[in-house]
């Protein structure tokens, strides 16, 4: 009972505490960070340098009329904002942003794990949940009966299945390290050296494979505005053109965040520091918190600095990149993993 | 926990090994070395055939499980290794003339082949119901592709998306029946398997028996049993020549050598139950088969119904089910091997550019233009019909006695009359050879090296069993 | 008890999705429909103990294989599955009895030989478990299956390439 209460409490905190928020921030970050790559200041009139800007905006969104159009597949069209936004809340179920705090609550000892969900096969739920990411665009893509809409939906699906494939080959180097599917116990292997340094081609290829994923620039060619018009999300307004955006962003801070747990030494302190200190061991965890977060955040950073750099690639090239480079490698990485296991 | 995998264990599969290691070799060489000549790769795909029929050698004499109980090493198995090898071989080399023709793309069809072979020596040799539906489906993946390779030409293409999409749906009952026999016997062993139903033959549970059935009906698919053969002349008409004979005899082999493992073997003791469901089978196959193909014009399509015909005989063997089923239904194999390989390969050498003449018309006059060949197809077709001289007519006798033993008169009264039914079409061929004129002039090409060596061995091979049977007989047993 | 009961919600959601792949006619809703029968069977399995085949069921079924039915579907654009035509039409009254026959004889045996089996917590599904039984019991198999897989890949890369030109 008392670990159900936690867990509630646990999905209350993460979703409703630090996600959302931190979609609101993202979505002004975006827009000041684009501003100062471009050489412009970006909007700092609402609140404080702008940071009312998120709220008024989303007020606009709530307020704005809902249009449905008349040609469109209704239940489908309906149905998509929703189904899309579930794949990209239930992946943060596995993540862990801390390690565990052993406590009195009352009178009973408790364990609290900074984490909502510890499932034994966590990085292969990751994968399947991250798959399904993808209906949500075709649903939209082809409920909106639209050429442009049509054309987002195939995009993001050829898109999708071409680079889930390297995203499951660099976990698997990733899981051969570490030898257990559990992400807690991903992090604990990671304590002397992170997995950036031992796996940097599979790094790179998950790094890659996460920027498709979320739909981001370079790889956002089922919503490329100067050819589709919005892809997929064409024909939405008002809050359900909202949680197609919505989507995009908490994708963006899962994958940041797995990122950081799979290479970067999750919620570890860097240089043995926290073992220096000496500190109390609610301090410790807090501290540990806040390393997973600056991390996390800096990977959010990375997306949006990405997003205002490079341009868009062109279909084939995306394919051929997913195919004839990434899938290989990513076999090739696997294969180098399993020799350097072997080896030392 | 350790892998154990001995010695025993690796030479167990040796030849299925060899073939797709080889299969996998040749997929690799046409990656690093592009340039070589295509024409090449299937004689490197019989020298790999050539070296698992080395290894099989190794088989002799080994009896018993390996792989934990996956596979079983037996003489059924040697001899059954034996008889896809050589079919693989053969339809190998029938392809190399078909070449010359059709430009068929030997990079990829030589390696299927190879897979497909190790599909059906993993059947051959299967000892759990689980390797079993494997090489199935090895076999018939590689069967479905093969079936379209023709791919500018619609009826191969028709033939491919046919033969897969009626044969996934009796895979789909297979596994269904698996899974339902499984559930029952609590195994998929087959030696599991037979205990299970040695133990409850007198009150068996009906899931169990509805699992048998559910099997009996997905292998049926494979061998084109009467109610499930819809597939086979539209299938054997699209596919390219070497393919529908390989198919022909190889897939019929393999559903064979499976429904023996399985039904023969694994059930024997409650033969009661199903062999009744098998007789009526065993009927309709027969008649069906030699009834439709009176009136077919097409050779490929005769020869599609003529094969059901013979599954309907097979069947007959199987139905049986005494010591004698075994031997019989093999040796019936064998020589089916020979003379169905044979007339395709004769048909192959008449058809010619792109299959054009495999009207029977297009064999009037054969006998006087090209004798050869004329007498070569005579022989099979009389083969085929079960005159005496012949291996057709001594595999016919053994399966007919094997069924007389158990009693089942009517059952061997049925398969003469059907016999006699089917002299009519085998020797329309014949009459059109040598009693017609030729319906154009046109000089039909020389027979090439490689079909004449098939040719040259099916003929050899009829004769040999057709004379001195007792060697062959005494093997099986 | 609450075992049997999120059962029978699966599978009452699975033979749904099962029959509204049938009877719906409009093939995007055919393949969600198929995906809820997916799901439903991933939450049998877990009931069975089995998290690894969930998982991995709904990454390969719903994750990849339905995302490429949508993408034939999405990229062939049918909208309405056409009607058989001809005599096919009334295959329909063959194979509807037909279906009823088959699936009232295997109903009934399954009703027959009901039992009520609760699933113990085992290791069974785990993934140590199957990694294990799959490369010692069952390593010929899944050798096999390579193969299989193989013959697939070569097969399908086959039959959709393009036409090569002959180079002598």
């Amino acid at each position: 009972m008392l670990e159900a209460i936690l867990a509630l409490i646990k999905i209350g905190v993460v979703v409703f505490l630090v996600i959302l928020p931190l979609v609101m921030m993202l979505i002004l970050a975006e827009r000041r960070v684009s501003a100062f790559i471009q050489n412009r200041l970006g909007p700092n009139r609402v609140g404080w340098q702008g940071m009312m800007q998120p709220v008024a905006d989303g007020l606009k969104f709530l307020f704005k009329e809902d249009v449905i159009p008349g040609h469109v597949d209704r239940f489908l069209y309906l149905i998509a904002p929703g189904i899309i936004l579930f794949p990209a809340l239930l992946t943060f179920a596995v993540v862990p942003f801390g390690d565990q705090l052993t406590t009195y609550i009352g009178h009973t000892l408790v364990t609290i794990r900074f984490q909502i969900a510890d499932l034994n096969v966590g990085v292969l739920y990751i994968v399947a949940v991250a798959s399904l990411g993808v209906y949500g665009l075709v649903i939209g893509g082809y409920s909106s009966n639209n050429k442009y809409s049509m054309l987002g939906g195939l995009r993001s699906s050829a898109q999708m299945i071409s680079y889930e494939l390297p995203l499951g080959l660099a976990i698997i180097s990733v899981v051969m390290m570490s030898g257990s599917l559990r992400l807690q116990d991903i992090v604990v292997d990671q304590y002397e050296i992170w997995n950036v340094f031992r796996q940097p081609l599979g790094f790179i290829i998950f790094l890659v494979a996460s920027f498709a994923e979320t739909n981001r620039l370079p790889f956002d060619l089922p919503e490329a505005e100067q050819e589709l018009v919005g892809g997929y999300h064409t024909e939405y307004s008002s809050m359900k053109f909202a949680s197609f955006f919505l989507a995009e962003y908490i994708n963006m801070i899962t994958a940041s965040a797995l990122i950081t747990t799979l290479f970067f030494g999750g919620w570890h302190v860097p240089f043995g520091i926290l073992e220096a200190i000496n500190l109390p061991v609610l301090w410790e965890q807090i501290i540990q918190i806040l390393a997973f977060s600056l991390k996390t955040l800096f990977f959010l950073f990375f997306f949006i600095w990405v997003r205002w750099t490079l341009p868009r690639f062109r279909y084939d090239q995306l394919m051929n990149l997913g195919w004839k480079s990434m899938v290989p490698l990513g076999l090739l990485n696997i294969v180098l993993t399993a020799i350097g296991i072997a080896v030392f | 926990m350790p892998i154990a995998i001995g010695t025993t264990d690796l030479i167990s599969i040796l030849p299925i090994a060899i073939v797709s290691l080889f299969g996998v070799y040749l997929l690799l060489q046409s990656v690093f070395a592009p340039r070589m000549n295509r024409i090449l790769i299937p004689y490197l795909g019989i020298l790999g055939v050539g070296l698992a029929v080395v290894g099989n050698f190794f088989l002799i004499g080994m009896e018993g499980t390996a792989f934990e109980g996956m596979v079983r090493v037996d003489r059924l198995t040697v001899v059954l290794n034996f008889l896809f090898l050589i079919t693989a071989a053969l339809s190998l080399l029938i392809t190399i003339s078909y070449h010359e023709g059709e430009h068929v793309e030997f990079l990829e069809f030589t390696p299927l082949v190879l897979f497909s072979t190790a599909g059906m020596m993993v059947m051959g040799s299967a000892e759990s119901l689980m390797t079993i539906f494997l090489g199935l489906e090895t076999m018939s993946i590689a069967l479905y592709v093969m079936a379209g390779f023709r791919r500018t030409n619609r009826h191969s293409l028709e033939a491919a998306l046919k033969y897969f999409l009626l044969g996934a749906f009796a895979t789909g009952f297979l596994l269904y029946g698996m899974a339902l026999t499984y559930g029952m016997v609590g195994s998929t062993n087959l030696t599991q398997i037979a205990q299970y139903f040695t133990q409850n033959a007198l009150d068996v549970p009906l899931v169990a028996l509805m699992g048998l059935a559910l099997i009996i009906i997905g292998f049926g698919f494979k061998v084109a049993l009467v109610p499930f053969h819809m597939w086979t002349p539209d299938v054997y008409q699209g596919s390219p020549l070497p393919v529908t004979a390989y198919m022909a005899v190889g897939a019929k082999a393999a559903g064979f050598a499976a429904i023996l493992r399985v039904i023969s073997l694994s059930a024997f003791s409650i033969a009661f139950q199903w062999s009744e469901i098998l007789w009526v089978l065993a009927v309709l196959t027969m008649t069906v088969g030699n009834v439709v193909a009176l009136v077919q014009d097409n050779i490929k399509r005769m020869l599609a119904y003529s094969s059901i015909a013979h599954a309907g005989y097979i069947l007959v063997g199987v139905v049986a089910s005494n010591d004698q089923t075994v031997p019989s239904v093999v040796f019936y194999l064998i020589v089916y091997l020979f003379m169905n390989l044979g007339a395709f390969a004769v048909a192959t050498m008449v058809a010619g550019q792109n299959e054009r003449r495999v009207n029977i018309q297009y064999y009037r006059g054969l006998g006087y233009t090209q004798p050869l060949l004329a007498l070569a197809m005579a022989v099979f077709m009389f083969s085929l019909a079960g005159f005496p001289p012949t291996a057709g007519f001594i595999g016919k006798f053994y399966i007919f006695s094997a069924a007389l033993q158990s009693g089942y008169v009517w059952l061997v009264i049925l398969g003469v009359i059907n016999s006699l039914i089917s002299v009519y079409y085998y020797l329309n061929v014949v009459v059109a050879m040598y009693m017609q004129q030729p319906v154009d002039e046109k000089k039909i090409a020389p027979v090439l090296p490689g079909v004449g060596v098939v040719i040259l061995v099916a003929v050899l091979g009829i004769v040999y069993l057709g004379i001195f049977p007792g060697t062959m007989l005494s093997v099986l047993r | 008890m609450l075992q049997l009961t999120l059962f029978y919600i699966f599978a009452v959601l699975a033979v749904l999705g099962g029959i509204m792949v049938v009877v719906h006619r409009n093939p995007i809703y055919s393949a969600l429909s198929l995906i809820l029968t997916l799901f439903a069977l991933a939450g049998e399995y877990i009931l069975l103990m089995a998290h690894f085949i969930a998982i991995v069921h709904i990454a390969v079924y719903a994750g990849a294989i339905m995302v490429l039915f949508l993408f034939v579907i999405m990229l062939l654009n049918i909208r309405i599955e056409e009607r058989a035509p001809g005599a096919l039409r009334y295959m329909v009254y063959i194979g509807v009895p037909m279906a009823a026959i088959l699936f009232l004889q295997l109903g009934y045996l399954a009703f027959k030989g009901f039992q009520e089996v609760y699933v113990k917590n085992t290791d069974v599904g785990t993934v140590e478990r199957i990694g294990q039984a799959l490369f010692s019991k069952y390593v010929l198999p899944f050798e096999i299956t390579s193969i299989l897989l193989v013959v697939a890949m070569v097969g399908a890369v086959y039959l959709s390439k393009r036409k090569l030109e002959i180079v002598e």
